[in-house]
C-alpha cells in the first residue's frame, strides 16, 4: 500500500507540472489572442474612403500646398476637407488618365454630390476644437523647430497622410460609431495639462477651453 | 463661499437696463434657438420648462394709479463666488476659465441637482425629459452647442461658443484673441433685444460700455447681499426696482446692506 501510495504521489507530481502549467499557458495565450487580436477585430469595422484620394500627386505633380485645400476662412473657422465644388475647379473633367479619377468625376463632380468622407478624428458632440488656436503661429512661438507637418500629424492629432498615395483604412467602433483614431482626452491633456504651458496661458486647461 | 475668489483679466458681463425692457421675450426666444433647447411639449408645466434666460415680471405692489411694472430678464449670473460650483460632486461646473464664465460639462453630470438647490437665482434647469425636436425641426439645431439628454442639469453659458468663434476670428485676422473689441463677442439675447436693453462686454475693460454701466449709480445686482458677486448688472432709475432686486426691508435705505461673503470687485 505504502509503495503504491508513493508511486501515485510521484506520477501525481509529474501530472501537476503538465496538467497545471500547460492549461495555464494555453489559457494565457488564448486570452491574449482574444483580447488583442479577436476583440479589436470584432469591435472595429474596417472601411475604405469613398474616393481613393492621392495626396502625393496633388503635392508633387500639381505643386499644391496643404493650405490650398485646408485653409482658414475669414470668420476664423477651418475649411477641413474641400468641397466637391472646390475640387471641381480643376476636376470638372478628368485631368489625368486614371480610372479612379474618372470614377470620381462621374460619381461626384457631375452629380454635384459630396463624398461621404470618413473623418479619422471626428470628435464627440461636446468637444469644441479650434484649429486656429492650434496654428503654427501660436504653438510655434515656443516650439520654433516645429513644421506645420509636425504640428498636424506628429503630435498624434492626424494621421500623417500628406505624402500618401492612398488614404489609410478607416476603422470605426461598431458600438460607439467613433473612429478608432479619434483623439482621446488624455492626448489633449498631454499638452493642455502640461505645467510648462500654464505660464503661457494660465487657464488653458479649463473645461470650457475644449468642451461645449 | 469660502476660499479665495479667482481673479480674471477678462470678466464677461452684462448690464441690463430694466427701464428699457418691455418684457417682449425676444431674448428668451433667441436663447432657446441659439442653445438648442427643444420646444416644450407642455409649456404650462412651469416647474418642468427650460429657460436659460427667463423674463420675470416685477410689480411695485401698489394699486392704480400708482401701480408700476418692470420686467427682469434673468440669465445665469456667472457669480464670482458661485454657490453651484463647490457643491457639485462631479466637477461638472467650474469657474476656472479666463472671462469668468461658469462652465457646465454635460456628460459629467449625473443629475443630483445640488447646484440647482444651491443657486439663489434659480438659473439652472434639469432635463426632466429627453429633448425632442419634431420631424424636420432638427435642422434648426446649432452644431456649436451640444444637446443635453434627460437627467442632466444645464444653464446659460453666455453663449460661450460665440466667444470661441470670436477668438478664432481674431486669431486668423492676426489680432489678440484676449483683447476683443466691443461687439466682437455678444450673446444671442444681446443681439435679439429690440430695445438695446442688454449690453454685453468685458467688465474689466474701460473701453467697453458695460464697464461704464456697471459703475452707474443706477446699477445693482440681484440679491447682492448674498455675496455671490454676479457678473450681471441691472440698471433702473426706479428706486422700487432697485430695492426689490435686493429684497430691501422697509427700514433699510436703498443700496445699503452688508454682503454676506464680501466679494466686491472694482
Amino acid at each position: 500500500m505504502e509503495e503504491k501510495r508513493a508511486h501515485n504521489a510521484d506520477t501525481g507530481g509529474q501530472c501537476s507540472v503538465l496538467g497545471g502549467f500547460l492549461p495555464f499557458g494555453l489559457g494565457l495565450v488564448l486570452s491574449l489572442l482574444v483580447g488583442w487580436w479577436l476583440s479589436p477585430k470584432l469591435l472595429f469595422s474596417e472601411q475604405s474612403q469613398p474616393v481613393a484620394f492621392n495626396h502625393k500627386i496633388h503635392k508633387e505633380e500639381a505643386g499644391m500646398t496643404c493650405s490650398d485645400c485646408h485653409y482658414f476662412r475669414e470668420d476664423g473657422s477651418y475649411s477641413g476637407i474641400p468641397t466637391t465644388k472646390e475640387c471641381a475647379d480643376c476636376h470638372e473633367f478628368p485631368v489625368g488618365s486614371s480610372a479612379k479619377e474618372r470614377e470620381y468625376v462621374n460619381k461626384y463632380v457631375k452629380k454635384g454630390q459630396e463624398p461621404d468622407w470618413k473623418v479619422y478624428q471626428m470628435q464627440p458632440d461636446n468637444v469644441f476644437f479650434s484649429h486656429a488656436a492650434h496654428s503654427l503661429e501660436n504653438c510655434g512661438k515656443c516650439h520654433t523647430d516645429w513644421t506645420e507637418k509636425e504640428l498636424c500629424s506628429t503630435s498624434g492629432c492626424h494621421p500623417d497622410i500628406g505624402d500618401s498615395e492612398a488614404p489609410p483604412k478607416y476603422s470605426e467602433n461598431r458600438i460607439t460609431g467613433y473612429s478608432a483614431s479619434t483623439m482621446k482626452m488624455w492626448a489633449c491633456e498631454y499638452c493642455h495639462a502640461m505645467p510648462d504651458h500654464r505660464a503661457y496661458n494660465a487657464n488653458n486647461n479649463a473645461c470650457f477651453t475644449c468642451h461645449k | 463661499m469660502s476660499g479665495a475668489q479667482q481673479s480674471f483679466k477678462i470678466l464677461w458681463g452684462m448690464a441690463i437696463d430694466l427701464d428699457k425692457c418691455t418684457g417682449c421675450g425676444a431674448c428668451m426666444v433667441a436663447c432657446q434657438a441659439e442653445n438648442n433647447l427643444a420646444p416644450e411639449k407642455d409649456a404650462s408645466k412651469k416647474q418642468r420648462v427650460m429657460n436659460w434666460l427667463k423674463v420675470f415680471e416685477l410689480s411695485n405692489g401698489k394699486p392704480f394709479p400708482d401701480h408700476d411694472t418692470a420686467y427682469l430678464p434673468r440669465p445665469c449670473q456667472q457669480c464670482g463666488n458661485p454657490a453651484c460650483v463647490p457643491v457639485c460632486p462631479a466637477t461638472v461646473t467650474k469657474k476656472d476659465e479666463e472671462g469668468g464664465i461658469i462652465s457646465q460639462v454635460y456628460p459629467r453630470c449625473f443629475g443630483c441637482r445640488y447646484c440647482m438647490a444651491a443657486c439663489p437665482y434659480k438659473a439652472r434647469y434639469f432635463n426632466w425629459y429627453d429633448p425632442e425636436w419634431p420631424q424636420g425641426w432638427d435642422k434648426t439645431l446649432s452644431p456649436d452647442v451640444s444637446v443635453r439628454p434627460r437627467g442632466v442639469v444645464e444653464k446659460c453659458t453666455f453663449c460661450h461658443h460665440r466667444w470661441m468663434k470670436a477668438k478664432d476670428k481674431a486669431r486668423v485676422a492676426g489680432n489678440d484673441p484676449y483683447d476683443l473689441p466691443e461687439g466682437a463677442y455678444v450673446t444671442s439675447c444681446t443681439e435679439a433685444c429690440p430695445n438695446g436693453a442688454i449690453v454685453f462686454g468685458d467688465l474689466n475693460n474701460p473701453k467697453h460700455l458695460v464697464h461704464k454701466l456697471a459703475h452707474s449709480e443706477y446699477a445693482f445686482r440681484l440679491l447682492e447681499r448674498l455675496g455671490m458677486d454676479p457678473q450681471v448688472y441691472y440698471l433702473s432709475r426706479r428706486e422700487w426696482v432697485r430695492r426689490l432686486g435686493n429684497h430691501h426691508l422697509e427700514n433699510e435705505k436703498t443700496g445699503e446692506f452688508t454682503p454676506l461673503g464680501g466679494g466686491h470687485h472694482g
